[in-house]
């Protein structure tokens, strides 16, 4: 089964993220990946995978080795996709925020 | 910095976690969840129905200068605990999306600090991330009805 992969879903797994983390710093090959979790190695490759499928990560291949980077642009599309709803919700909460105070003072 | 509200949606889950800290009591910040014309307010749309006890309803709605209505919400209290929680569902009136289960659960973190936790339960997993996406597709209709409000003054 080879379902098509959300960005969204892809990010929303806390490994996953780890790895996103792991990767922005400095590129690293699967192994060196894989040697930062507990998790089994073909869970690690899984993740990979799936990061690789919907683009937050690029593989290069230098010599023997394939090292994944990340897609920043990728990913900003990702942070930009995320945050019109947490923005919604601030603005709400800033408003009732800011009429409670003045009821407060009101009172 | 720590965000004041934080969003967390897990993968292929149906249901999404909304936090915020508010700098104001626990009453305080349970009233504004409760007043009708407080509602009103820091939600900009019309409240014609509130009743906050169990097994009350609410309806909310907003209407556009000419008196079309732009938005209708509604839907039941099924556990009203003041100070503590509110337990009711969410349904958006003429839209695609199916009915969301909503638990409010107010803390109290200080004197005039408090913390609101919401969690919200979609019908399935597609429905949940099209709601996340929402915001996107609204900011860009509502520039789209700007910039057609700007050109039928020009007409």
């Amino acid at each position: 089964m080879n379902l098509r992969r959300d960005v969204f879903q892809a990010i929303a797994d806390p490994t996953r993220r780890a790895i996103l983390l792991l990767v922005a710093s400095q590129s690293l090959t699967a192994g060196a990946i894989a040697s930062n979790f507990d998790t089994a190695r073909p869970t690690v490759s899984k993740h990979l995978q799936i990061l690789t499928e919907c683009e937050l990560l690029q593989q290069e291949q230098n010599g023997r080795e394939i090292y994944y980077h990340i897609n920043a642009k990728k990913m900003k599309e990702v942070a930009d996709f995320i945050e019109p709803f947490r923005q919604m919700w601030d603005d709400r909460f800033n408003k009732l925020e800011a009429i409670m105070k003045n009821y407060k003072s009101e009172k | 910095m720590e965000r004041k509200t934080k969003v967390n949606a897990e993968e292929g889950k149906q249901e999404l976690v909304i936090t915020r800290k508010f700098s104001l009591s626990l009453e305080l910040l349970f009233k504004a969840y409760v007043e009708p014309d407080l509602v009103e307010q820091w939600m900009g749309t019309k409240v014609l129905k509130l009743e906050s006890k169990k097994h009350g309803s609410w309806q909310f709605e907003t209407t556009d200068a000419q008196g079309n209505v732009v938005f209708g919400a509604n839907g039941v209290i099924h556990e009203f605990v003041p100070n503590r929680k509110i337990t009711r569902t969410f349904e958006m009136e003429n839209s695609p999306f199916a009915v969301q289960l909503e638990f409010l659960e107010f803390e109290q973190l200080t004197d005039d600090t408090s913390k609101l936790t919401m969690h919200i339960v979609y019908r399935s997993v597609a429905l949940r991330d099209q709601m996340l996406k929402l915001p996107f597709a609204q900011g860009l209709n509502m520039a789209h009805n700007r910039l057609q409000d700007t050109l039928n003054k020009l007409k």
